[in-house]
């Protein structure tokens, strides 16, 4: 009954959307205030259908309703309760029904906080994500419904991808999701400003917190999937260039792109077509990882749904809307006039120094992606474009971010001088490459990249907070002014610090790592990279819904224990699946990751055991980025003035 | 019966792909070989790589390099090999040949290129003032392409 309910509830919200994408944008061209006026309550009115469809699915796998074809396929009642709830979007057609929620969720919450937003812009904004909410309510009604129910209920189900058995992954998708969707708002707000034919600084204030919120959700849900891979799939990397990973960074680098490009637009009244056009590509590159997902298009660990019907279904979608938006940007984007004038050297240029960085970046993992199909395509090139390719092509966009951004951001608006901006940054310089030195002494072998990733560290950390320091002006009590700075100049320091650090962790990883693969016997010491492995025993066991190999290990320093670490290799008989739970001895300074391979015919097991230098810095640093996103979202000016149109002479801060 | 099931469970395929077993003797060979078990796609699972696959054939394709190595074949020799069986698909980084060229040169080329068009539009945005304002000395200029061209 509940779950007819569900149903009942999806269909109405999928025609609410109707009305809602339609209504309004005529009552917002003919200016009739009563139709404009639907947006909002239709918005609320979708959310909690949408909301209440999924929690109707939900219960359907809390209770294990074996009637229900998607509960069958993807969950077991021996599951502990996390994974049955976490089940529900674990899936093709759950998760798409939790990305339209989220959806519908961003469409409200817009229609709740926009009341200072003008009337005519809210309703366009509203239709127009209303628009984006139908076409994907009518690709789950009509390509994957998640409430078919089975003909024949069968005893029990058949149990969820283990590997999605694990709590990290539990709030992957949810987190990933808020980002990719969240950045349907900026895309609704760059339509819905190109219908109105004007953007201005307010435009530029409005869109920015949609964009660092859904920029900060999309840090956390790739920090927690690269974590995952890391601690779950026993290979001890951190990042595989795999093209779904690349479908979610693609978006991360154009948000954060538009992040800095916004604020162009709020303070000065430049990089408005371009703003604009990132805003849509930013949604455009969500909507391609939505499709490599689940069209099975290319070749990847995670692909969902390898049915092309629904592929189809999602390119026309992706088709419509891109083509739609880019088509409305090519007609109005020589309206947006750029107001402000600059310099060659500014903040403005930095800025754009930083966006022209990030958006070949984010370009070139998008050809290195297609590549494999556009080869075969053209070419008749059936090739691979893995890790090595990225690594190379991509890490110098990212070391010249690095190179500049503590410059950059020391610059003044309007027109700057190089030689004064870099000045007070002498000291930071040298210090960075003094530990970029100190660390190349140190080091045991002869790698360049290692101590040079400790530099950029350093320059982007330190950079960092001369860069906070340098806010509080000069003379007595900066102390004092430190603590009044606004938010938004802490949040810049801790995500620019976050930065740095993931850079110094991503170094270590890749540079230092110490990898060996032995067969250890029982009670036989021996040492990898200073440290002391002994395998003590090896025990099997049985899990709630899974049979264990679990072997313990002493690791220990200078012939003091450390830790006991227990790896485990896992079989789960429904789903006929192994996994490896590695055992990792967490430390600032270094992982120490063991992983049980096989016993051996002439006794003994197989371990490998990784040291990890600085491992734990990539997610500290993702962790710094998504806390400064939140401190700068947190700022004044979002929840005070958000809506007063200012005249301009206002908007340039006397910096 | 449930012992049964329990044996044939723990004999269902390894877990971590390379076993000790399969290791050469000579820590350098094997080295050199860990290197190119890194570069190769497994042709089975398609989305890892040779070290990292469980599958027969990525066993056997470490096997193979293994006996390469041993035998003297140089990394590009052992590539090679594999490439003439199964295609330049094994590969993980794309060989710099042919229309592969589009591929490594689409970032530095698009760089350039916007790199371009931003000087361009920042241009134009310092020429909207009265001109003489935003003078740059040489120097400064040559400064700011570099940075821009970076």
């Amino acid at each position: 009954m509940i779950t007819e309910l569900g149903h009942f509830a999806l269909i109405l919200a999928f025609l609410v959307a109707l009305v809602q994408a339609v209504v309004p944008m005529v009552g917002a061209h003919k200016r009739w205030h009563g139709w404009m006026a639907l947006a909002e309550p239709a918005a609320t009115a979708q959310f909690l259908l949408t909301a209440f469809a999924f929690g109707a699915l939900m219960h359907a796998f809390i209770v294990s309703d074996f009637s229900l074809r998607l509960v069958v396929l993807n969950s077991h009642s021996a599951k502990p309760m996390l994974y049955k709830i976490s089940g529900t979007w674990g899936n093709h057609e759950g998760s798409m029904l939790l990305w339209v929620l989220i959806l519908t969720l961003f469409g409200a919450t817009a229609a709740w906080f926009g009341g200072n937003l003008p009337p005519t812009l809210r309703a366009r904004v509203l239709a127009v994500q209303s628009a984006v909410a139908l076409a994907f309510f009518a690709f789950i009604l009509f390509t994957s419904n998640p409430f078919l129910r089975m003909a024949v209920p069968p005893f029990d189900g058949q149990d969820l991808n283990p590997l999605l058995q694990d709590p990290g992954l539990a709030f992957h998708p949810p987190f990933l999701y808020l980002g990719y969707v969240g950045l349907s708002m900026a895309f609704s707000f760059a339509v819905a400003a190109l219908i109105e034919g004007r953007v201005d600084a307010a435009w530029g204030r409005w869109v920015r917190p949609w964009t660092l919120a859904a920029w900060v959700f999309l840090t956390i849900g790739i920090a927690l999937g690269s974590w995952w891979a890391y601690y779950e799939l026993g290979w001890g990397g951190f990042w595989f260039w795999d093209p779904v990973e690349n479908a979610s960074f693609m978006p991360w680098l154009l948000a954060a792109a538009l992040l800095h490009s916004a604020i162009v637009v709020e303070k000065r009244e430049s990089l408005k077509s371009w703003t604009i056009l990132l805003a849509i590509l930013a949604f455009g590159f969500s909507l391609i990882g939505t499709f490599i997902v689940r069209s099975g298009l290319l070749t990847s660990v995670h692909a969902f749904a390898n049915d092309p019907e629904r592929g189809v279904f999602i390119l026309m979608i992706m088709g419509f809307f891109m083509g739609g938006a880019l088509v409305l940007f090519a007609l109005r984007a020589s309206a947006m006039e750029a107001k402000g004038v600059f310099g060659l050297v500014s903040r403005e240029s930095a800025l754009l120094a930083n966006n022209l960085l990030l958006a070949v970046a984010c370009f070139v993992v998008f050809v290195g992606t297609m590549w494999p199909l556009l080869a075969e395509m053209f070419f008749d090139r059936k090739l691979s474009v893995g890790p090595p390719f990225f690594n190379m092509a991509f890490t110098p966009f990212m070391i010249l971010l690095g190179l500049i951004l503590p410059i950059g951001s020391a610059m003044p608006w309007k027109r700057a001088s190089l030689a004064r901006a870099l000045w007070p940054l002498r000291y930071v310089f040298v210090l960075a490459v003094a530990i970029g030195l100190l660390v190349y002494v140190m080091q045991t072998g002869r790698s360049v990249l290692g101590p040079f990733g400790m530099f950029l560290a350093a320059w982007v950390v330190m950079g960092a907070l001369v860069d906070l320091a340098l806010r509080t002006g000069r003379g007595a009590g900066r102390l004092k002014r430190l603590t009044r700075l606004p938010r938004a100049d802490w949040g810049k320091m801790v995500a620019h610090t976050g930065l740095g650090i993931t850079m110094m962790g991503v170094a270590g990883i890749t540079t230092w790592t110490v990898e060996d693969i032995r067969v250890a016997q029982f009670g036989a010491p021996y040492d990898v990279g200073g440290y002391t492995i002994q395998l003590d025993a090896v025990e099997r066991f049985e899990g709630p819904n899974y049979l264990s190999t679990m072997a313990s290990i002493t690791l220990s320093r200078d012939g003091r224990e450390i830790a006991q670490l227990r790896p485990e290799k896992r079989i789960y008989p429904v789903a006929q699946m192994p996994t490896t739970e590695a055992a990792i001895d967490y430390n600032l300074a270094r992982d120490v990751y063991v992983v049980i391979g096989d016993e051996q015919v002439n006794g003994g097991w197989a371990v490998t055991t990784f040291i990890k230098p600085l491992t734990n810095w990539i997610w500290i640093g993702c962790g710094l980025m998504a806390l400064g996103g939140l401190l700068s979202l947190s700022d004044r000016r979002f929840r005070v003035a958000a809506g007063a149109r200012r005249p301009i002479a206002e908007q340039v801060p006397a910096e | 019966m449930k012992h049964l099931v329990l044996v044939l469970v723990f004999l269902a395929g390894p877990l971590w792909a390379l076993d000790p077993s399969e290791m050469l003797s000579d820590p350098a060979l094997e080295a050199r070989a860990r290197v190119i078990d890194h570069e190769m796609r497994c042709v089975v699972c398609q989305s890892e790589t040779v070290a990292s696959s469980n599958a027969n054939w990525a066993l056997d394709a470490r096997r193979t390099i293994r006996e390469l190595v041993a035998e003297g074949k140089s990394d590009a020799e052992v590539r090679d090999f594999f490439v003439a069986r199964y295609g330049e698909f094994v590969l993980m980084n794309p060989p710099i040949h042919g229309s592969t060229w589009a591929l490594w040169l689409a970032g530095p080329v698009m760089l350039l290129l916007a790199g371009l068009m931003s000087v361009i539009y920042l241009r134009g945005r310092a020429r909207a003032t009265s001109p003489q304002e935003i003078a740059l000395n040489p120097a400064e200029e040559e400064r700011l392409r570099e940075i821009l061209k970076d």
